[in-house]
């Protein structure tokens, strides 16, 4: 019956076409093989965002006096909705953290040179838009550390010379973090930035597919050296049965997760309340936070916290243009880039944990 | 190693073990539906159980005029009619649900969407409507005029 169905469309659109590149796929096999899962998995947990986003829009209601109450009545009222929504909290934190884990295996295995810099470019530019997710859809509960995590939050755009005023209105929908703030960032999380996502998503993916899978340079050396050690598996079937199989597992840890955590809902934000004690930004913008802290008030003769926001902002450029600082000969790798990597990883580890123990 | 002897236990090994895969798949679909499924049918909403409100004071509505008043969470009609006895109707058209109006013209009540006419006292006339409006009680308490689900004879 399905095969009908499967001849019958493949007579009149010619499927097999489509499917033969990927058939002609293939995945190189060695020791760090597990790495190439984690932009799968990324994708999949956006995939569970996607669904279970939707689900909350069907009674999420954006707006200062509705938000709270909306998402405390999907929690309290709307059946599973306490479970719907703690998935999409946590799926979004995961995918913050597999997204941040593929993109230093990508350093690591040096993944990002020659031919693939475009693929690093787009990569870089989905990581900063997933983060984006996180700090508009952080507000939309409209609870006391999200509210003031985005005064905070776009206080900093406004920091930057010239543009920083006018970005930060722009941000807000006025001078303040009010309910005007609420509705943009919606319209931001839901409309604008799955739109740029999906299509980041579309040329990421054909750049992967174009290019397929690189091999680590030590790797490929090995190879040279002993042709016998080559192996591959096909992409379609053997590579994605696999991924589906983390996928399997991700889910598992995420339902636990969501089941036996359930993400809390906080205060209702009063705009004109004091900011609690001890407030602190999402985990995956503490190595940022914690360095602003770190920043004196004046260095030199430069505000420190335009300096932070500056630097912070040059160091997100630099990363982004990463691969076109590396060598175009596979076999002089440039070492400082490693050890840029290996830099950063505890950089941002380290800041992390200070940021996350500090008072 | 005769060929049947091998392959026969093989074969059957490998249709237990899709069969627990596919079960295994589809289970795991199952529990990501139903709470979906739950999730998207909205939770019943308490019924307000009304059975008697004030559709207004006596002097508001003049002879031959209708007004919309709130029954539940419902509309219901109030009218006066030309002879100076109060009528009271649901307002949903029994067709597909649009709020009635009365019609001063032509003494009737009257559904703008399919053009449905129903008498004061709520009987079906002319039009697509398939039953007559629900009537309602009517009485005084003093000034306010008090409507009453009909009691079941």
């Amino acid at each position: 019956m399905i095969a009908a169905i499967i001849r019958w469309l493949d007579e009149r659109l010619h499927l097999e076409d489509l499917i033969a590149p990927f058939r002609h796929k293939t995945v190189p096999v060695h020791r760090l093989t597990y790495w190439y899962f984690f932009g799968g998995i990324t994708l999949f947990l956006f995939g569970v965002q996607v669904i279970t986003g939707i689900l909350l829009l069907l009674y999420y209601n954006a707006g200062a006096n509705e938000a709270f109450e909306s998402v405390q009545y999907i929690m309290t009222k709307v059946r599973y909705g306490w479970l719907i929504r703690s998935i999409h909290s946590w799926s979004a934190n995961l995918m913050i953290l597999t997204a941040f884990l593929h993109m230093f295996s990508v350093l690591f295995l040096k993944a990002y040179r020659k031919p693939r810099e475009l693929t690093w470019v787009s990569g870089m530019l989905l990581l900063f838009l997933v983060m984006g997710f996180g700090f508009s859809g952080y507000l939309l509960p409209w609870n006391t550390l999200a509210f003031f995590a985005t005064k905070v939050g776009t206080a900093m755009v406004g920091q930057i010379p010239i543009v920083g005023q006018p970005m930060m209105i722009f941000l807000r929908g006025g001078q303040q973090v009010t309910g005007a703030t609420l509705i943009r960032f919606f319209g931001f999380h839901v409309a604008v930035l799955p739109g740029l996502v999906v299509v980041l998503i579309a040329i990421h993916l054909f750049l992967v597919q174009r290019l397929g899978m690189s091999v680590p340079p030590k790797i490929e050396a090995e190879w040279v050296e002993n042709p016998s050690a080559r192996r591959e598996m096909k992409f379609f079937p053997n590579f994605l049965l696999r991924e589906m199989m983390a996928w399997y597992v991700a889910i598992g840890v995420l339902g636990a997760l969501a089941a036996i955590f359930p993400w809390n809902l906080g205060v209702k934000a009063d705009p004109f309340g004091s900011a609690p004690a001890g407030i602190k930004p999402e985990w995956y913008f503490l190595f940022m936070f914690q360095t602003l802290k770190l920043i004196p008030s004046k260095v030199w003769f430069i505000d420190g916290e335009v300096l932070g926001v500056l630097g912070c902002g040059l160091v997100a450029l630099l990363w982004l243009l990463l691969p076109f600082f590396e060598s175009e000969q596979p076999s002089r790798p440039k070492r400082w880039i490693t050890g840029l990597a290996i830099f950063a990883l505890m950089y941002v580890t380290g800041m992390s944990v200070y940021g996350f123990l500090a008072k | 190693m005769c060929g049947d002897q091998n392959t026969q236990p093989g074969a059957t090994r490998r249709r237990v073990m899709s069969a627990f895969l596919g079960g295994g798949v589809l289970a795991t679909f199952a529990s990501f539906l139903y709470p979906i499924v739950r999730y998207i049918l909205p939770p019943p909403v308490a019924d307000l159980g009304v059975n008697e409100v004030v559709a207004g004071k006596v002097g508001d509505l003049k002879p031959n005029t209708g007004a919309i008043f709130r029954f539940g969470s419902s509309p219901g009609l109030l009218i006066l009619a030309s002879d100076g006895t109060y009528q009271a109707l649901s307002a949903t058209c029994t067709h597909l649900g649009c709020t009635v109006q009365y019609r001063e013209d032509l003494h009737q009540v009257w559904c703008p969407c399919h053009n449905g006419i129903y008498g004061i006292d709520g009987r079906n006339i002319s039009g697509p409507p398939p039953k007559p409006l629900q009537a309602y009680d009517v009485h005084l308490r003093g000034d306010e005029i008090v409507v009453t689900l009909k009691r079941e004879a």
